[in-house]
């Protein structure tokens, strides 16, 4: 097998078909993952504007500083991610193991953190449900905040530890030497649905965290 | 393009590899970005507020889907894709909540 082939599935024409074939494919599940996650914020969007007052107490009770640093984190993440794949497109086959396990280092550090935060939460009672503790006229609909709080970030969360996963996956891939500078579908894949991840991100921290900030 | 081919990094079949440079540039736009974004959240602009925080937020998802999802040197297909889905989402959105701000009626 010549190091420089690509390995092409007998359904494809050549390597260029197969790999148009894979980034559409990839594509066309990350919108399904743009409408999964839209639904969330449009519901978000629309109980805030009827409940703002509830919302901006909710997101005053969120932590700013370990949002922004797991804000930092992640990007960080997407950056060793995007050189990941760079490493791949060259042939640096040792590079792409190491920049994919800082990926998932990184990705477990942004989890570790979003524990500490569920930690606090659960500590304060703020966990929606029959053990909800919150004082004041808007405790009701402080619950409400909490309850897309928990469902956003814990989908979010859960799309993470699916791609800490698919990593794990990529780096024994890599460290046996699969990929190679004409077949690296798998990590420029990988690195899209990490990037989307991150995307989704970039929404929930200004939206739950910086919305209502008191000054 | 040819006369540039000898400068421009291509993977083993010839496609575009984002420099390295490059990708330095918009990780620190977005680092820069994420600071604006907070420190503008912590200025009273009333209503603009949530304006500020979604054009930023938007920004910052334009620059890691042009750049760390190549979009930008993406064929045309992945484009309309990109673009569907978005549109769609916009659909959702846009009907959606201008229902809930015209119920005042």
């Amino acid at each position: 097998m010549a190091e420089a082939a690509a390995i092409v599935a007998h359904q494809f024409d050549d390597p260029e078909q197969q790999r148009d074939s894979v980034s559409l494919g990839m594509w066309l599940f990350l919108i399904q993952e743009i409408m999964f996650f839209g639904g969330l914020f449009l519901g978000y969007t629309v109980y805030r504007y009827k409940f703002p007052e509830a919302f901006r107490i909710g997101s005053n009770q969120l932590d700013l500083l370990l949002g922004g640093v797991n804000t930092v984190v992640l990007i960080v993440s997407s950056l060793t991610m995007a050189l990941a794949v760079h490493a791949a497109q060259l042939g640096k086959k040792k590079a792409i193991v190491w920049w994919l396990i800082a990926t998932i280092v990184l990705g477990s550090v942004f989890l570790g953190i979003k524990g500490v935060e569920y930690g606090h939460k659960f500590d304060h009672h703020l966990f929606p449900g029959p053990h909800f503790v919150f004082e004041g006229p808007h405790a009701r609909q402080v619950q409400l905040f909490f309850s897309f709080y928990f469902v956003m970030t814990g989908m979010h969360a859960l799309h993470m530890v699916i791609g800490i996963g698919i990593l794990a996956v990529l780096v024994w891939m890599a460290a046996i030497g699969r990929f190679h500078s004409a077949y690296y579908a798998p990590v420029e894949m990988t690195g899209l649905y990490w990037h989307f991840v991150d995307i989704v991100w970039i929404f929930l921290f200004p939206l739950l965290y910086l919305l209502g900030l008191d000054r | 393009m040819s006369d540039h081919a000898t400068h421009r990094p291509t993977d083993a079949s010839g496609h575009h590899v984002v420099p390295v440079s490059l990708y330095l540039a918009i990780f620190g736009g977005l680092m820069a970005l994420t600071a604006v974004t907070i420190g503008a959240a912590k200025i009273d602009l009333g209503p603009l507020n949530v304006v500020v925080a979604l054009l930023i937020a938007g920004l910052k998802a334009t620059l890691v889907i042009l750049y760390f999802m190549h979009v930008r040197y993406s064929k045309p297909q992945v484009w309309i894709f990109v673009g569907a889905g978005f549109l769609w989402l916009a659909i959702l959105l846009t009907l959606t909540i201008s229902d809930y701000l015209s119920r005042g009626w």
